[in-house]
């Protein structure tokens, strides 16, 4: 078998609140090589910045709890760790942007400093060079006349050029991987575009993968190489990008590429809503997690969860539905029909 | 696998309720504070503490065999025990009855000390921030340049120019805070008004009133519950200290710090007359200020774990 | 900048004229006559005493007599005290209340963020209990039992220190602690607050995705956005230090302005406590227009945008 630059293998991540105990990654596998950019796609509270915190270790731990898993990143499992030894692998082998860079950024140091602050520690360069190091990385997110933003306070920036500085922050140290969490939510859409675009020009020249975290699947569409698809804690389906857009496989991303306006659509044709909301995951249902949703459900899946059905070539869903003995059913429109790929995974 | 039989790949009816299936059940919010307070062991036992002394205060002084303000001269300077549990001050006064109505006058002046001041401020912040323009220039202004002044200097002159009573203290210690809490729901009106639940009834036509009393109240009070419930230790506070100085409660009226002052005057040879009501103001400032913690955790969960 | 610092230096302005104005027309007008307590003067008497003080002329004249006087420099004279110029009484025991002041002061800030700091860091373990209890404890206590309290325990009964008065350095450690421990409190109870609150910031979660070691993210990007808001309540707490040293200095018989402050309202000697009260109106107002500055220089937020 092939090393891949990361992998996560039966990640399980729970809370730990004075209400019970909050299950809100619930055993995910995924790998990433290097160089290319994976997408988790979910709704909000699935449990995908969740995973990606517990691998960055950036949660409060407690009340979050690593329950067991582990996070193989070039070859060694990283999750046994202590939090000192992660500070090495944290802003330089992996970094992290976040939604809100207004929050994100600390209101009462200059950008220059912030950035430097990483690159001296991980670069064991000089303040002076660190300086130049910064400089030339806002230069490359496009953030015109970089010395003086260099010396400005994020209140006095926009968004979009807090979140180049984000960006710039997040690769001063060539990490291999960056791991996006909702980058562009929280902008409007021409400077979504432009910062998808930085993000993907940047990728190529230092070679970083990105693990980007969204639940707009225009930016999936933009980005990814593979995607994964959570929910409830769990991945349902993933596979490379062509692989879950044009043959969907689980009736959850069905729902999700449904419920996404299309231009070609026929104007008068209703936008697809699933039902219902997802579940609590202080007590997480003994089935299928999305059954209670779904139109295509049966007995089997409210008795036990579906295991992990390969679809082809490295395309997997967890779906009762790929089962030989599943009848045959039809997919919303415009969604081609399922192919069973045969045995289980397991 | 063994679970899985074929005939467990029948479809389920379509037709059955996929919307939330709600497992937690709802509580109301005010239930769910007060179950949050219930179960908080030290907000029971602090408010056991204020139930007691606030009980003790309305009925002690009724059944004590002696009066608050009778002196007895051939009695004076007693140690605590015996007749007079607290044992006597320098006219010969019993102090378990002098602390017990001073306990009234301490208590009562610390509610009507929180509440006055905070309705003040409910009333002209809520104006300020709801109606904006002109009103709210002036009332901000006007708080701007109060809230420089030191609280000391309202005081002051209020007790002098009021005289000395309980009246005056209220007047002296809602002067001081109301410009607080005005703030605070200003800023929180502000927040309010323009949020999305707001402008949906003002689009179907509610009143202004209704938006206030109806809407946005609601959504302030929790917040404004806990600023009184924390401004009650520190009306209590202020009360004595004026009264310490000789500003508050003059005799033969009495309050916790009045009791002090007088105290304080014999307190080498007679520490009890300065100690005892000394620990009266401290526990009941201890007990309210722990339960306004409590509350304030209880009606606002996530500030906690 | 320059606009944010014209502003509270006019707002200031007007403060001090306001209390100087209010404090005047109140206290002048008080019910009563302030040379009536003294039994001994007669009726005639106290007429030229009243003249003497200009104290018969109208109202609005004395109020012009006193402005002008005050921007002088002049606060007036005290009724009772004959040839007292509360000048001279301020001359004489501000410093002492100053010193008294900016020891407690000085003591408690560092104190009360430290305690701060090392509460919100082991948040939920013993010594974050203990902390917290402490700072409790210390706002719950009214300063004039913690006075005696630590006046009897320490000085009358165990005598490590000397019961009253101001004389040595030692006389001071006991008032002074008196007031550092209700201030070390509050601001512990303040600085344990903001630091909880900046623990969740985003900003703190970017700093530790760096891979910064804990300590540069505690002192970059914890202390430093927790402190600026603790600026504004040294302004509070000067107000509070100097309304307990009123009693402290009268517990501990130090010669300090609030102990003449409080006997000049006991005794009713108006303008002898006019002009107290202007003065420390004035005080107040100066030292909380500096706080304001420095907390204008501090915080980026305030100084590029206003």
């Amino acid at each position: 078998m092939k090393e891949h630059l990361l992998e996560v293998r039966d990640l399980r991540v729970s809370f730990d609140t004075y209400a019970g105990e909050v299950q809100a990654v619930r055993g995910v596998n995924f790998y990433l090589d290097s160089g290319e950019t994976l997408a988790i796609v979910g709704e909000s509270g699935c449990g995908k910045s969740v995973s990606v915190q517990t691998m960055m270790r950036l949660l409060p731990m407690p009340p979050a709890r690593l329950k067991s898993g582990e996070i193989i990143y070039e070859g060694k499992d990283i999750a046994p760790l202590t939090d000192k030894e992660m500070e090495n692998y944290r802003g330089k082998e992996f970094a992290m942007i976040f939604q809100d860079s207004m929050t994100s950024l600390n209101p009462t140091m200059r950008v220059g400093n912030q950035m430097c602050e990483g690159i001296v520690r991980h670069r064991k360069v000089s303040k002076e060079e660190a300086r130049k190091i910064a400089v030339d990385m806002l230069g490359q997110v496009g953030i015109p006349n970089p010395e003086a933003a260099f010396r400005r306070y994020p209140h006095t920036m926009s968004g979009g050029q807090r979140q180049r500085v984000m960006i710039a922050m997040a690769l001063s140290c060539n990490p291999k991987i960056l791991i996006a969490d909702e980058p562009t939510t929280a902008l409007d859409v021409t400077m979504q575009a432009q910062i998808l675009d930085i993000m993907n020009r940047l990728k190529d020249i230092h070679h970083t993968a990105i693990i980007l975290i969204t639940h707009d699947l225009g930016v999936v569409a933009q980005m990814a190489d593979r995607i994964a698809v959570m929910y409830a804690g769990e991945i349902m389906e993933s596979g490379d990008a062509r692989q879950v857009f044009y043959q969907p496989s689980h009736p959850y991303t069905w729902g999700l590429l449904g419920a996404m306006p299309n231009l070609i659509q026929d104007v008068k044709s209703q936008l697809y809503t699933i039902p219902g909301t997802p579940p609590d995951l202080y007590a997480p249902p003994v089935g299928c997690p999305f059954a209670a949703r779904c139109e295509y459900a049966m007995e089997a899946c409210l008795k036990e969860e579906p295991p992990e059905f390969a679809v082809e070539g490295g395309h997997t869903s967890r779906c009762w539905l790929l089962d030989p003995r599943a009848p045959q059913v039809t997919p919303p429109e415009g969604i081609p029909a399922l192919k069973k790929g045969g045995n289980d995974h397991e | 696998m063994s679970a899985i039989t074929s005939k467990d790949f029948t479809p389920l009816a379509n037709d059955r309720d996929m919307t939330d299936v709600i497992v937690r059940p709802s509580v109301s919010y005010w239930k769910d504070v007060f179950r949050r307070i219930r179960t908080d062991k030290v907000a029971v036992i602090s408010f056991v503490v204020i139930a007691v002394i606030a009980l003790f205060a309305i009925f002690a002084p009724v059944v004590c065999a002696y009066d608050y303000d009778t002196t007895n001269m051939t009695q004076t300077n007693l140690s605590p025990g015996g007749d007079h549990w607290f044992g006597t001050d320098s006219l010969g006064r019993d102090l378990w009855a002098r602390v017990w109505v001073g306990a009234r006058i301490s208590l009562m002046i610390g509610l009507c000390g929180a509440i006055v001041p905070q309705l003040v401020g409910i009333l002209l912040g809520g104006v300020a921030g709801y109606f904006g323009g002109w009103i709210d220039m002036l009332i901000m202004r006007i708080i701007d340049v109060g809230a420089c002044i030191p609280s000391l200097i309202y005081v002051t002159l209020i007790m002098l120019y009021f005289g000395s009573g309980p009246a005056a203290i209220v007047l002296a210690i809602a002067m001081s805070f109301w410009m607080d809490s005005a703030r605070v729901v200003r800023g929180r009106m502000l927040q309010f008004k323009n949020r999305e639940f707001v402008l949906a009834a003002r689009t179907q036509g509610a009143s202004s009133f209704r938006i206030i009393f109806r809407h946005i109240l609601p959504n302030i009070l929790g917040q404004q519950v806990v600023s009184i419930s924390s401004a009650i230790p520190s009306a209590i506070f202020l009360e004595a200290y004026l009264s310490f100085i000789g500003l508050g409660v003059a005799s033969p009226m009495t309050s916790w710090g009045q009791l002090c002052q007088l105290g304080a005057s014999y307190y080498r040879l007679y520490p009890y007359q300065l100690f005892i009501p000394g620990a009266f103001i401290s526990v009941t400032i201890l007990a309210f200020y722990i339960f306004g913690n409590c509350l304030r955790d209880a009606l606002d969960p996530h500030l906690r774990d | 900048m320059k606009k944010y610092i014209l502003k509270r230096l006019f707002i200031s302005i007007i403060t001090i004229w306001l209390i100087a104005t209010c404090c005047f027309f109140l206290l002048r007008t008080l019910p009563g006559n302030p040379f009536a307590t003294q039994q001994l003067l007669s009726v005639e008497m106290q007429q030229r005493m009243m003249s003497y003080y200009g104290l018969d002329r109208p109202l609005i004249e004395q109020y012009f007599t006193f402005m002008k006087n005050l921007l002088h420099g002049d606060f007036g004279s005290s009724l009772k005290y004959t040839g007292q110029s509360v000048n001279g009484i301020i001359a004489s025991t501000f410093p002492v209340s100053a010193q008294l002041g900016l020891q407690s002061y000085l003591i408690s800030f560092p104190i009360g963020i430290l305690f701060g700091i090392i509460a919100a860091r082991h948040r939920g373990r013993p010594i974050d209990y203990s902390l917290v209890a402490f700072s409790v404890l210390g706002v719950s206590v009214p300063v004039f039992v913690l006075a005696s309290l630590l006046q009897y325990t320490f000085a009358i009964k165990l005598g490590l220190f000397p019961v009253a008065l101001w004389s040595s350095m030692k006389h001071t450690i006991l008032p002074t602690l008196t007031l550092a421990i209700g201030s070390i409190a509050s601001k512990t109870r303040l600085m344990r607050t903001l630091m909880l609150e900046v623990i969740t910031e985003d900003y703190v979660k970017t700093a530790k995705a760096k891979g910064l070691p804990t300590w540069k993210i505690v002192w970059n990007h914890q202390i430093r956005n927790a402190i600026i808001p603790m600026i504004p309540s040294l302004g509070m707490e000067i107000v509070s230090i100097l309304m307990g040293s009123f009693v402290v200095e009268q517990i501990f018989s130090i010669p300090g302005i609030g102990a003449y402050f409080v006997n000049s309202v006991r005794s009713l000697d108006y303008t002898m406590t006019l002009g107290l009260t202007v003065f420390l109106g004035v005080f107040v107002v100066s030292a909380n227009f500096i706080i304001d500055l420095i907390y204008g220089l501090v915080d980026p937020r305030i100084r590029v945008t206003k």
